[in-house]
């Protein structure tokens, strides 16, 4: 009976051991992607931002990892039970490179062929909402101003 | 686990007599459930990635998603947030491993102690979204108006709010399903319905789905605030 009381309390210990692990390793996790997001605020390379939204990418897959395999237990199941789910999940992996694909093949048709969609997608616009819409009111004025007093200008040199 | 790989073991797990996959029935199933809720969420979020792979111009998340309750007007705060919101969750599936973990130990008193916790962070997180949406409807975002223009100053499409309270939408509609299955789990234990079981199964099947809800979070938080 003893034997059996320190076995479990053994197995209570490394259970929680695990926990705890599992726990750091997640929020670390979750704290890299936070710090790459907010680094990535100021970046405009469009091939840099590529760069970290990959690595948020990995970051995300092994959040999932930790997920299932130690809080939801799977990695302690039998190999027979991991498969069952596992394998029809790998479904995904096509289906992420066909619809994505699909998607910027249909972009770039478009912009080849649809001079509506290629035109939209240049003309720049003002915000709507509001807060927003004030300042821009205001750097439009401004800007008119300084065109106004260019004009005066151009014309006092005359 | 590496003991049952070898050939020899496989004929003997399936060679009668014994069950392969060695899992009670009930968590069978809600490991099938999950996998076609997996299919679901993974349907939604990657016609996402299909609309906006097919698009010019996106919002960008950072201007859209800025603003913290109780903060001025017009404040600048991208990602603290859903940050915020993220941790909620984290700690509330760290909460029901801690209940399950106090389930096999029957030890009631810890069980209700963590199926506690992870409710409250389960009514914090859908209060967290709920004044999101809320904020986000007063900006005049809904299902068909989009008020945010794209990151380079073109006209956006409706695409993005559509998406976005179409999925968040589910995926909290599953933390509340969470919830109430919790709030169930720890009225069944306090009715001490497990103990006189023997066993705090339930307890397990609850957590597997509230670890799914965590889980879909992480793509759902990463696809929308972070790419």
């Amino acid at each position: 009976m003893s034997n059996h009381d320190s076995h479990s309390a053994e197995h209570h210990h490394d259970a929680i051991a695990e926990i705890k692990k599992v726990t750091i390793i997640l929020s670390v996790l979750t704290i890299v992607e936070l710090i790459l997001g907010f680094w990535m605020i100021g970046i405009t390379s469009e091939g840099m931002r590529l760069a970290i939204k990959g690595v948020i990418v990995i970051l995300m897959m092994a959040k999932a990892f930790y997920i299932v395999a130690y809080f939801m237990h799977l990695k302690h199941e039998i190999k027979n039970f991991i498969m069952t789910v596992i394998v029809p999940l790998a479904l995904f992996i096509w289906f992420i490179i066909a619809f994505l694909s699909d998607g910027n093949s249909f972009r770039n048709l478009r912009n080849t062929y649809d001079p509506h969609f290629k035109e939209q997608s240049t003309i720049k616009v003002e915000e709507k909402h509001h807060g927003a819409t004030h300042e821009a009111t205001e750097k439009h004025e401004a800007g008119a101003a300084e065109k106004h007093e260019a004009t005066e200008k151009h014309e006092a040199a005359h | 686990m590496s003991n049952v790989t070898t050939a020899s073991s496989e004929a003997k797990w399936w060679g009668g007599g014994k069950s392969p996959f060695n899992v009670e029935y009930g968590k069978v199933m809600m490991w099938y459930f999950l996998m076609s809720d997996a299919f679901t969420f993974g349907a939604f979020l990657i016609s996402y990635g299909t609309v906006r792979f097919s698009t010019n111009g996106w919002p960008d998340p950072n201007k859209v998603f800025k603003s913290f309750p109780f903060a001025p007007e017009g404040v600048n705060a991208p990602l603290v947030f859903v940050s915020i919101m993220t941790f909620i969750l984290i700690v509330s599936s760290v909460t029901m491993v801690l209940a399950v973990h106090a389930g096999k130990m029957m030890d009631k008193k810890g069980v209700v102690r963590n199926m506690i916790w992870t409710i409250i962070g389960g009514i914090a997180f859908l209060s967290c979204q709920a004044w999101e949406w809320n904020h986000l409807h007063h900006e005049g975002a809904w299902w068909g108006v989009n008020p945010f223009i794209n990151a380079d100053g073109t006209a956006s499409s409706t695409n993005f709010t559509n998406f976005f309270f179409t999925i968040t939408g589910f995926h909290g509609f599953h933390v509340f399903s969470g919830v109430v299955i919790n709030i169930v789990m720890l009225i069944m234990t306090l009715m001490n319905k497990f103990e006189e079981r023997g066993h705090y199964l339930m307890i397990e099947k609850a957590g597997l789905y509230w670890h799914f809800v965590d889980l879909v979070w992480v793509f759902v938080f990463t696809c929308f605030y972070l790419l």
